[in-house]
């Protein structure tokens, strides 16, 4: 049967390549599946073993048939729809990185960048990154109650808007709890929160 | 040798230890085996549907170790449906009727009910230990029951299994009284636990030495178990994530260096990259290394991790570590005997994986190699030929190109040449997975050279069925066969029936085999029980001979049909 195969797609490649045989579809496992004779296969393979017959009976494996074939397997369509591979029990478990990507906004700046929450250990780690980040602004550091060279005289307060959707001053909540609840960032200019009486500092510095 | 007494023979056979060996014993004349068969204590059954409880309990009347395995490998990567069978709750009423004194259950790919955990507790009084790997169907209420109600127990290991975790008190249940245990791994459970009772259950067990911890356990808890059982041997941290200026971080070195035992380390199930440091101190000393659920770790700190473990034996990582980081471990472990490479994200292709660069490294650095599971995004020919150059001593080769008909990607041909390497060089090769753009051809070097293989897996490959021919002719040893998507059909299968019972297990599926060639074969071999798994309800409406069979499980069997197969499952 399947030398036959073969063979019927090597006739109807004309000149280029026939598409429609390599063509993926999207249908369950054991659904029937119409091929290009337009009758319906039973018992119908996954994407790859479709692609596989392909090669049956041709010597020539350089031939563009083969080629085609590899193309055809390099789709993601095909990847996402084998089932059991790649073979490793409990892959999903293994694979989620567990990782925390959060929006930072800063005021003033066209654009907005991502950082990974988890993987940081404390506030100074953070906000030391986001200064590089974001490296023509300087972050007020007031968790260490020290002085940092501004740049261009603009100091930032970080912010962050929590699960409940409200606007907080970072460094509150322990980290862990921080890393949790944090939702998007926000670096303020530190302007804006003049008047609103934040004199006193925030509980967890980097020595916590 | 007839005329020495029976026990002096029975003495001898206790030096036998292999259950290979004492099969054979058994064969050797009627007064050896009925003297081995009341001598033995450890039975290994690779297939729970090969043999019933009933024969299992009249012939061993002294058994005290039983292991039995049930579903079909292809099972862990979801082709086999979860209720197909693997029942342990026969066996465990069969033993519970009998006078056997059970002390130590083993199984895998099994369905264990709540009920069978609770039967099995109340059953045997001296039972000592019971370990699960990949099983299901119990919650923490069978575990509850174990804890409470086995006054010797020393094992309950729980490897990977899918535990529906009802969050409660089963750690608590262990009696006052437990002081027994020595090894407790419940790193599989999802849920919390009751640490007071933890910290308790580990203070009064002295003969503690393997404990696996679950997500659930924070760093602070670890710290205080850690101070109570300094003796660990092998340890499996469950939450790692920490500030490395508190205290508690502090408190946590002082403790693991005082462990000076532990061997083997795995777990990390959380893990804050920034606090490996506390580990430096004992990895001088491990045999046993598994990151592989850790994927927050990864570049130059896994590197430097791994930098200390100068006498790594068995490694187990992610795909992440890259070829660069597999260079270090050839510089660092000489000692390395199986590694094992597990994918991190086959979707992402070329993100964070491996290729033969870090194979070949490997291989090269680490001539002790004998055992290989390595998920990788692409190899070559020529890599592989200079992998069965460098370690000709390979058990098991498990290769997985994470798409399954990639072909060398310099040449663009086939892997034939390079497996065909690995087969010709590793003369001791007892399993095999093949992956990657494979013709007949390395079918036939696998059925030429391959002559002590026991098991192989192949997807995705081949051109006809002169592929499985090879194989079925050639390897001789051969006890397990596993194929999906080939292009193997009825006369492959029927060529020559009488191997299949030789064999453990034949698994086909999407293959190019009919209705009527396995019924074909069911007719020939009434020794076989040939299953065909069908979900789709094809199988009801359209019994055509000439249909192709989804999957078709067959395997050697003592006691014919069994009774507890789903409506989707017909035994031919």
């Amino acid at each position: 049967m399947s030398s036959e195969n073969g063979k019927r797609l090597l006739e109807t490649d004309a000149g280029g390549l026939n598409f429609e045989a390599t063509e993926l579809t999207l249908g369950l496992p054991g659904e029937p599946r119409v091929t290009s004779d337009g009758g319906a296969k039973l018992g119908s393979k996954r994407g790859f073993s479709e692609t596989v017959d392909l090669k049956l009976g041709d010597n020539n494996r350089e031939v563009k048939l083969g080629h085609s074939l590899q193309e055809a397997a390099k789709s993601p369509v095909s990847k996402t729809q084998v089932v059991g591979w790649p073979p490793v029990r409990g892959f999903a478990k293994r694979g989620k990185k567990s990782c925390k990507y959060v929006k930072v906004a800063v005021d003033g700046a066209p654009y907005l960048r991502k950082v990974d929450l988890e993987i940081y250990n404390s506030y100074q780690q953070l906000l030391t990154s986001l200064e590089d980040m974001f490296s023509c602004f300087t972050i007020r550091n007031y968790l260490n109650e020290k002085k940092i060279e501004q740049v261009n005289g603009i100091e930032y307060m970080p912010t962050y808007e929590d699960k409940d959707g409200d606007w907080m001053l970072v460094g509150d909540v322990p980290w862990q709890m921080f890393v949790e609840s944090c939702k998007r960032l926000r670096l303020m200019k530190s302007s804006e929160a003049v008047g609103l009486g934040l004199t006193t500092g925030p509980k967890y510095s980097s020595t916590n | 040798m007839n005329y020495f007494p029976d026990e002096v023979l029975e003495h001898v056979f206790d030096f036998i230890t292999s259950h290979k060996d004492r099969n054979s014993v058994s064969l050797v004349c009627k007064s050896w085996y009925k003297i081995e068969r009341y001598s033995r204590q450890r039975v290994f059954i690779g297939n729970c549907y090969s043999i019933s409880p009933e024969r299992l309990i009249a012939r061993f009347p002294g058994l005290k170790s039983l292991t039995l395995k049930g579903k079909p490998h292809f099972a862990d990567f979801n082709l086999v449906p979860h209720d197909w069978g693997g029942f342990v709750y026969p066996w465990i009423e069969a033993l519970a009727k009998s006078r056997i004194g059970l002390e130590e259950l083993r199984l895998k790919r099994m369905v264990v009910s709540d009920e069978s955990l609770e039967l099995l507790s109340k059953s045997f009084v001296n039972f000592k230990s019971l370990v699960l790997v990949s099983c299901e169907g119990f919650t923490t209420d069978g575990l509850a029951a174990i804890a409470a109600n086995c006054r010797f127990l020393r094992e309950l290991d729980l490897q990977e299994n899918e535990v529906d975790d009802h969050r409660g008190h089963w750690l608590s249940c262990f009696p006052e009284s437990c002081t027994s245990l020595i090894s407790l791994n419940f790193a599989c459970l999802r849920g919390e636990v009751n640490l007071g009772a933890l910290e308790r259950l580990v203070s009064r067990s002295p003969n503690l030495k393997s404990l696996r911890l679950n997500r659930a356990v924070p760093l602070d808890t670890l710290q205080k178990l850690l101070m109570r059982a300094p003796q660990l041997v092998d340890l499996g941290i469950g939450s790692y994530v920490h500030d490395p200026f508190s205290e508690a971080y502090n408190k946590l070195k002082i403790a693991i260096q005082r462990c000076k035992s532990i061997r083997s380390l795995s777990g990390f199930l959380e893990v804050a990259p920034h606090c490996m440091s506390a580990i430096y101190p004992i990895c001088g000393n491990l045999t046993f290394l598994n990151l592989s659920y850790a994927p927050g770790l990864h570049g130059n700190k896994l590197m430097k991790l791994i930098q200390h473990c100068r006498k790594l034996q068995r490694l187990w990582i992610l795909d992440c570590i890259g070829d660069k980081g597999l260079g270090v471990v050839a510089l660092t472990c000489k000692e390395l005997q199986e590694l094992r490479v597990f994918p991190s994200d086959p979707f992402e292709a070329g993100n964070a994986a491996v290729t033969e660069e870090g194979l070949v490294l490997v291989s090269a650095g680490c001539t002790k190699l004998n055992s290989l599971l390595y998920f990788c995004q692409q190899m070559t020919n020529a890599a592989l030929i200079t992998v069965a150059k460098n370690c000709p001593n390979f058990i098991r080769f498990r290769l997985c190109i994470l798409d399954p008909i990639k072909p060398d990607p310099v040449t663009n041909q086939p892997l034939d040449e390079g497996f065909g390497a690995i087969v010709q060089s590793c003369k001791g090769l007892k399993r095999l997975s093949l992956s990657g753009l494979l013709t007949d051809q390395v079918f036939l070097y696998i059925g030429m050279y391959a002559e002590q293989l026991e098991m192989l897996s192949i997807a995705f490959a081949a051109d006809s069925d002169k592929g499985m021919l090879y194989v079925l002719n050639g390897c001789k040893k051969l006890r397990k066969l596993e194929i999906r998507d080939c292009p193997f059909g009825d006369s492959a299968l029927l060529e020559d029936v009488g191997k299949y019972e030789t064999m453990r297990s034949l698994w086909m599926s999407s293959c190019e085999v009919t209705l009527g060639g396995c019924k074909s074969v069911a007719e020939k071999m009434p020794t076989l029980n040939v299953e065909i798994i069908d979900e789709s309800e094809q199988m009801e409406f359209n019994l055509d001979d000439k249909q192709k069979v989804d999957k078709m499980y067959l395997y050697r069997t003592l006691v014919g049909h069994r009774k507890d197969a789903p409506e989707y499952v017909w035994i031919l």
